[in-house]
Order: C-alpha cells, then sequence, then structure tokens
C-alpha cells in the first residue's frame, strides 16, 4: 500500500512537518517494496487553498493512506471524495510513524472521538 | 470629502473616532467597511433600514461536458478547483470570482451562478446616512461588498463622507480607501500601537494619500505611538484622553458627541483640524 507524509527534508531521517498543505515535501512510501520517493510539494507558495492543491497532488499520486498531524477541512474533503484515509502521527519520527502505522495503532484523524484508538481502517 | 479612518488592528478606536466623526458633521454619511465585524450600526441604531442581498459569481460544473483536461484547476491561483475522481470539486468559499475559468474551459463546461456572500443595509440615524457591509460568516472576500457600498455613495458628491475601513492594511483596506480624499489613522499609545501604526503607515504612503494620526487613549507620561509620529514628521490631529467617561460612553455603544458637550466639542475641532488638512492639501497639490 501506498501512504504519503508530509516532511521536512528529502531524508529518510527527517521530521514529520507539523503542517500538511505548507510542508515542502511529500514521502510517498510503498509498505510492501518500502520503497520510498520524495515529491516536492508546489501547493507551499500558494496564497491561499494549500491544503486543497495538496491534497490534488495526494491524490494524484494514487495513495491510499495519508499520515499527518493534522489537516484542514478543505483538504480532507479533497481527500476523503478520494477515499484516502488520514491518520494521525503521534510522533515527529518518520520511522516510527510509518512502523506505527504498519502496526495499526494510529487513530483516524477524522476521528474526534477518543473511544476509537487503534481502530485501524474499517 | 471623503476621509478614511484606519488602524492596524481592531479595538483601537477606529469606531469611536469615524462615528464621532460622522456625528458631529450633522448631514453625513457613515460607511462601515469593517464587514466581517461591522459595529458603527450598534452606535448609530439607524432606522428606516433597507436591506440588499450581495452576491458574487462563482462557476458551476456541468460534468457532461467536462474532460477533465484540468486547465481550470492549474488555472486558479487560489486552489479553489479540484480534480478527483473524474470530477471537478468546486470551493465555492475560496473561491474570488475572478472568472478566469470559466473564461478558458475549452469544453464550456464551466458556467457562472450567483451565490449570495452577505448584504447591504442603509439606514438613517439623525442626520447620518449609515451604510453596513455585513460578510457571511466563512466567505473568503467581503471586497465585493465593500465595492458595493462605496460606488453607492459615489454620486453623492460634496457631502462629507466617513469610511470606517476593516482593520489592518490587507487589499480589503487598501479597497476601502481608493477613493478618500484623506485618511485618519488612529492609533494606541504602547510599543504594539506602534507597530500595528507602521502598517497603516506604510500603507497610506504607498497610496500617497495625505493622512494624519489621532492618538487615542492618552495618559500622562511616554507616548511611543507620539515619539513615532514626531520621528516621520507625521502630523497629529488630536490627541484623545485616556478617560473613563469616554470609555463607558464607548462600551455601551453610544456616540459620546452626542452625549456630552465636552465630546461635541473635542470631535468637532478634530473635523475642523481634518477640513483645514483636506483644504491644505487640494490647494497645494493642483
Ligand atoms: S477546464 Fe473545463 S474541461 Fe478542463 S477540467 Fe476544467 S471544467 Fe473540465
Ligand atoms: S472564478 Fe477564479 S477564483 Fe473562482 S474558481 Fe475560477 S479561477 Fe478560481
Amino acid at each position: 500500500m501506498k501512504i504519503a507524509i508530509p516532511v521536512d527534508e528529502k531524508d529518510m531521517g527527517t521530521n514529520v512537518c507539523v503542517s500538511f498543505g505548507r510542508t515542502p515535501y511529500f514521502l510517498i512510501y510503498d509498505t510492501e517494496s518500502k520503497e520510498s520517493v520524495f515529491l516536492d510539494n508546489s501547493a507551499v507558495a500558494s496564497s491561499g487553498g494549500a491544503g486543497i492543491k495538496a491534497a490534488q497532488i495526494i491524490v494524484d499520486s494514487n495513495i491510499e493512506a495519508l499520515l499527518t498531524p493534522r489537516c484542514g477541512q478543505n483538504a480532507a474533503n479533497v481527500l476523503k471524495a478520494a477515499n484516502i484515509k488520514m491518520y494521525k502521527t503521534t510522533t515527529l519520527s518518520v520511522k516510527d510513524s510509518i512502523d506505527a502505522f504498519i502496526a495499526e495503532t494510529l487513530s483516524l484523524l477524522d476521528d474526534i472521538h477518543e473511544g476509537f484508538h487503534g481502530q485501524v481502517g474499517n | 470629502m471623503k476621509i478614511a479612518v484606519l488602524s492596524g488592528k481592531g479595538g483601537t478606536g477606529k469606531t469611536l473616532v469615524s462615528v464621532n466623526l460622522a456625528a458631529v458633521a450633522q448631514k453625513s454619511t457613515y460607511i462601515d467597511c469593517d464587514v466581517e465585524e461591522p459595529n458603527g450600526h450598534l452606535f448609530f441604531k439607524p432606522i428606516d433600514v433597507q436591506e440588499e442581498e450581495v452576491s458574487v459569481k462563482i462557476p458551476q460544473v456541468d460534468n457532461e461536458r467536462c474532460n477533465g483536461c484540468r486547465k481550470c484547476v492549474d488555472f486558479c491561483k487560489f486552489n479553489a478547483l479540484a480534480y478527483i475522481k473524474d470530477k471537478l470539486i468546486i470551493f465555492e468559499e475560496i473561491c474570488h470570482s475572478c472568472g478566469g475559468c470559466i473564461m478558458l474551459c475549452p469544453e464550456k463546461a464551466l458556467t457562472e451562478k450567483e451565490k449570495g456572500i452577505g448584504k447591504m443595509q442603509r439606514g438613517i440615524s439623525d442626520e447620518v446616512t449609515v451604510y453596513t457591509g455585513i460578510l457571511d460568516t466563512g466567505e473568503a472576500s467581503g471586497i465585493s461588498i465593500i465595492k458595493k457600498l462605496l460606488v453607492n455613495n459615489k454620486s453623492k458628491g460634496d457631502e462629507q463622507t466617513f469610511i470606517d475601513c476593516p482593520p489592518g492594511s490587507a487589499c480589503i483596506v487598501m479597497e476601502s480607501i481608493k477613493d478618500a480624499d484623506y485618511c485618519v489613522l488612529v492609533a494606541e499609545p504602547t510599543l504594539f500601537g506602534v507597530h500595528n501604526l507602521n502598517m497603516v503607515y506604510e500603507l497610506v504612503k504607498l497610496f500617497n494619500k495625505p493622512f494624519g494620526v489621532v492618538l487615542n487613549k492618552c495618559v500622562d507620561g511616554e507616548n511611543p505611538a507620539e515619539k513615532f509620529c514626531l520621528e516621520k514628521n507625521i502630523k497629529i490631529l488630536k490627541r484623545l484622553p485616556f478617560d473613563n467617561e469616554l470609555g463607558m460612553l464607548n462600551s455601551n455603544a453610544e456616540i459620546a458627541a452626542r452625549k456630552t458637550k465636552k465630546y461635541y466639542a473635542i470631535f468637532s475641532s478634530l473635523l475642523e483640524t481634518v477640513k483645514r488638512e483636506v483644504q491644505y492639501e487640494t490647494t497645494t497639490n493642483s
């Protein structure tokens, strides 16, 4: 499965970027082949609607899940329309975030209820 | 004569100054361009209020015609469009109604539709005609409402008009001061106040507008905003005292100049100063 994470630098040792729409890069990681690719986020320079444009980039890369600390409503609407699941990262470490995703310990980002932690997928 | 009143942030006394100026000018027009948080009408309590909806044109898509070329998505610099799963999605609140995407769609799949974004009200308070612009919450830009407020007023020629601008120095403020003959900048006597003053100072300089400063909430002792004005050689129009009576009247949404002789005198003399400045500007610049 291909997942995306907003990251600060083009390096596996980098941190998860706190902003989805204005992250400089996206790490595209394939959980089967363990391949990683870094994408430039062209939305970073947008005066407005950066989240929507960034979401479009994610959609166009055939991603199935996005791991991010937060995400704006508009971007979330785009991602939902494309059936991309959003998971909330809890650490700045990219590696730990990927491991947590594979171990299915990340919660869905749009899940505002406290009781559903650890319930991944449907 | 059009006087714009502005400040770098809200709560500085912009509305206090503009409503009182309009009140002492007697027959005048007050336009509240602070469309996100209009509060001038709370002071004026206008009667005979007439309301008009304000709408903008935004695109709507005919999915039968759209072939997914994405020319519109790439074009929209506000990122109001996305193409997801063979469908164009339009984010109406983000659209700035530039009309570009509609023009360039090669398939003619996009057409205009009207969308309400707020309203404009007009009422009377004594001899003051009060205009209020109200932007619906969540809308991207109140510029079309401001344009409408100001256009409506153009015909009135000589009458004195006071424009209560939105706080800050963004494009919405530029729209509000475009036609003004003179700008009154309101500043607080703190370091933060100087920072805010500097923002609007840069703006009026950019627009080449004649301007002066009203120092609000003045107390004894050091006034950084005053210092700033002296350093930059900016005309100080008036020092408004920090006093309880004015504070009380203002927080009870009363127009001070209509309530007491003292404040009537203060704001009349401010108006006279402003008028003199405007005259001086027109004679020296023509
Ligand atoms: S430009 Fe026209 S045809 Fe192309 S994606 Fe946009 S709406 Fe569809
Ligand atoms: S009208 Fe302009 S701002 Fe609105 S969606 Fe089209 S290109 Fe974007």
